[in-house]
């Protein structure tokens, strides 16, 4: 079994300077910013509110509820299942198909008050080792129980969507090295519906489940 | 140009902060750090005394030097006017209407160039911290070749226009800028770097203090610690609205028999201070539950003391940087009622981990709301402690701005260290 080095990373948010005041203007960002722009503001809520799950999963559902008062629309930008897209570009055209149809059938559109302008965010990503490394299933679990919220985050998140490959880095590591049922349960946990710390819970029960069944 | 006095460090030991933070993210440090073993950095600033930006880099510095960096920390030498002309400038900024004439601003552009001369040594990476040594780079980027980033303490959300277009000529000869909140930034020419101030837990302001060390501080100041104590500690400055705070606990104090603290310097740089502290005395008259402490700037055990006294934490700012003693309340497990300016909906999620107001009248009846509830108060503290915890520690700081520096050498997105 090839060893499983855990990483970690951190990261550094940028200011774009471009605001949206509207719905139209809104779209008009997100047809042009950065794609790490787009995946910062689908992903920060997870990365600094660690132990509750946030009631508006990104920015866009959360500043057109409640700076627009657009609750059916900011439902809709909320409920776009992140999990369907294995890569940005797809998820924001998701947003733009969205943002094009409420545009389309709404004659008037609303600013914002003075002050709650969205603001278009960017984030890069600093990756690090870590002194972890798992050569076993029964390390994989000891591991998974001490290495950081960051560390699991970039393995489980980064690693999909931002670094474009088709799986999480676990599932992946536990495919290639055989455990193709173990390595389609990890896979099969949407990790947006958790905390990060109940994601790690999830993951290690799964793990932990597999294990047991051999004893 | 002033060294900066090394008797300003408090905690020099980064190895102090695992048990707080844990040893990953101190070990992170030391990787990062690492990468930036050939770099100097050096920070300039425009006062070694009272402020958030000393209070910052005074704990910052030595523990970037614990962490093998080579960094140090130069102070502007000026005089009255300057200041008083930057006073202007910052209020300025922060959307109050002033007079700056041209004879103002080629002060400031002199006092600036002079500093840039008088410096004899310069480092890899020059951080410049706040508008007033902003224009120095001008004077010395391009003969120096080296990086230099510029530092924005202050609420830059709706700056006026000739004072911002004064700024904005200096602010793009920088590599890159860094704002602490996404409502300070603007259209520039450069890279903009989101980094949010922090507190040091360890620090005298915020360290764990025993029960009879805060008695005695009540005590000391005559505060009845059997009544409910509503306090806000800042700088006595129109921005902070004292006057505000005052009529917001004579709202109070017709149904609860509470006290007031308002607790506060002046910093070095701010002339302005001395006409704010009258005004608050003569607002609060003869009222014996109001205590107006001026305190000198290197009262920081006492300020905490009084913060972890405290029934009930104000921040009712009108405009604001990012507003640390938000954070140094939340810290303390306080339940804390905030103006929703600057950085401060950053800190506080609205009656998740705090309370945020836009009025006096908002702030009184939470005010009564949370001296009635004790139990939501507390959960709120405790929340808003575990966000500071996650967010806004010295430690996650340091991390930001050794990522800065990193990143005037690397122009990726992704960056494998």
């Amino acid at each position: 079994m090839e060893p499983f080095y855990f990483y970690t990373k951190v990261t550094q948010v940028e200011l774009l300077g471009r605001t949206a005041c509207n719905v139209k203007e809104l779209l008009d960002g997100i047809k042009v910013v950065p794609s790490a722009s787009i995946y910062h503001h689908t992903h920060r809520f997870l990365q600094q509110h660690w132990y509750f799950s946030p009631e508006h999963p990104n920015d866009f559902s959360y500043w057109i509820t409640n700076s627009l008062g657009l609750k059916k629309l900011g439902e809709k930008i909320a409920s776009v299942d992140i999990m369907r897209f294995n890569e940005i570009e797809s998820l924001r055209q998701s947003f733009i198909q969205i943002l094009e149809d409420f545009i389309n059938e709404s004659p008037r559109l609303r600013n914002c008050i003075r002050g709650e302008e969205f603001r278009f965010l960017s984030s890069r990503m600093f990756i690090l080792p870590t002194p972890f490394v798992a050569c076993s299933l029964e390390e994989f679990l000891d591991c998974l129980k001490r290495i950081t919220i960051h560390s699991l985050y970039f393995h489980v998140f980064e690693a999909r969507l931002r670094l474009k490959k088709a799986d999480n880095d676990f599932s992946c590591w536990l495919r290639d090295a055989g455990y193709i049922d173990l390595a389609r349960g990890i896979s099969r946990v949407d990790p947006y519906t958790y905390t990060l710390e109940g994601l790690r819970k999830r993951i290690i029960s799964i793990v932990n489940s597999y294990l047991l069944s051999f004893k | 140009m002033k060294k900066r006095e090394n008797n300003g460090y408090v905690n020099k030991n980064i190895d102090a902060y695992r048990s707080i933070v844990g040893d990953e993210a101190i070990d992170e440090l030391f990787i990062i750090a690492e990468k930036l073993k050939n770099r100097s950095i050096q920070n300039i600033n425009s006062t070694s005394f009272g402020g958030g930006v000393v209070e910052i880099l005074s704990r910052m510095v030595p523990l970037m030097q614990d962490l093998g960096m080579n960094v140090w920390w130069d102070v502007i030498k000026a005089d009255a006017r300057f200041f008083e002309i930057t006073k202007r400038i910052h209020n300025a900024l922060h959307g109050v209407d002033v007079v700056l004439t041209r004879h103002d601003l080629n002060y400031f552009v002199e006092v600036n160039y002079y500093n840039a001369e008088s410096i004899k040594r310069w480092a890899d990476i020059v951080f410049i911290h706040d508008p007033q040594p902003i224009a120095i780079i001008k004077k010395k980027k391009r003969k120096l070749k080296n990086k230099w980033a510029w530092r924005c303490h202050v609420d830059f959300s709706h700056p006026k226009s000739e004072v911002w277009l004064f700024l904005k000529k200096f602010i793009e000869k920088y590599d890159a800028s860094v704002f602490s909140s996404p409502s300070f930034s603007h259209r520039l020419k450069i890279r903009q770097v989101l980094i949010w101030p922090s507190i040091d837990p360890l620090s005298d302001k915020n360290k764990e203090l025993s029960p009879k060390f805060v008695d005695s501080v009540l005590d000391k100041f005559n505060i009845d610690k059997d009544k409910p104590i509503i306090t806000q500690v800042s700088r006595f400055d129109y921005l902070k609205d004292p006057l505000g705070v005052i009529r917001a606990y004579k709202l109070v104090k017709k149904y609860v028999d509470c006290q007031l603290v308002l607790a506060g310097g002046g910093a070095a740089d701010d002339p302005e201070g001395k006409k704010v502290l009258e005004e608050v005395k003569n607002e609060a008259a003869d009222d014996k539950g109001i205590f107006i402490l001026h305190l000198p700037p290197n009262s920081h055990l006492e300020i905490n003391a009084l913060q972890r006294a405290s029934t009930v934490i104000l921040q009712k700012s009108l405009r604001e940087g990012f507003g640390l003693t938000v954070a140094e309340a939340l810290w303390k497990e306080k339940p804390v009622i905030a103006s929703a300016v600057g950085g401060i909906p950053l800190q506080i999620s609205h009656k998740y981990s705090g309370i945020l107001t836009y009025t006096v009248e908002g702030t009184a009846y939470w005010i009564k709301q949370l001296i009635h509830e004790p139990e939501y108060a507390r959960w709120l503290g405790k929340r808003g402690h575990l966000h500071v915890k996650n967010n806004f520690l010295i430690t996650r700081h340091i991390q930001d701005y050794l990522l800065l520096f990193l990143s005037l050498y690397n122009s990726e997105d992704i960056v494998y260290l």
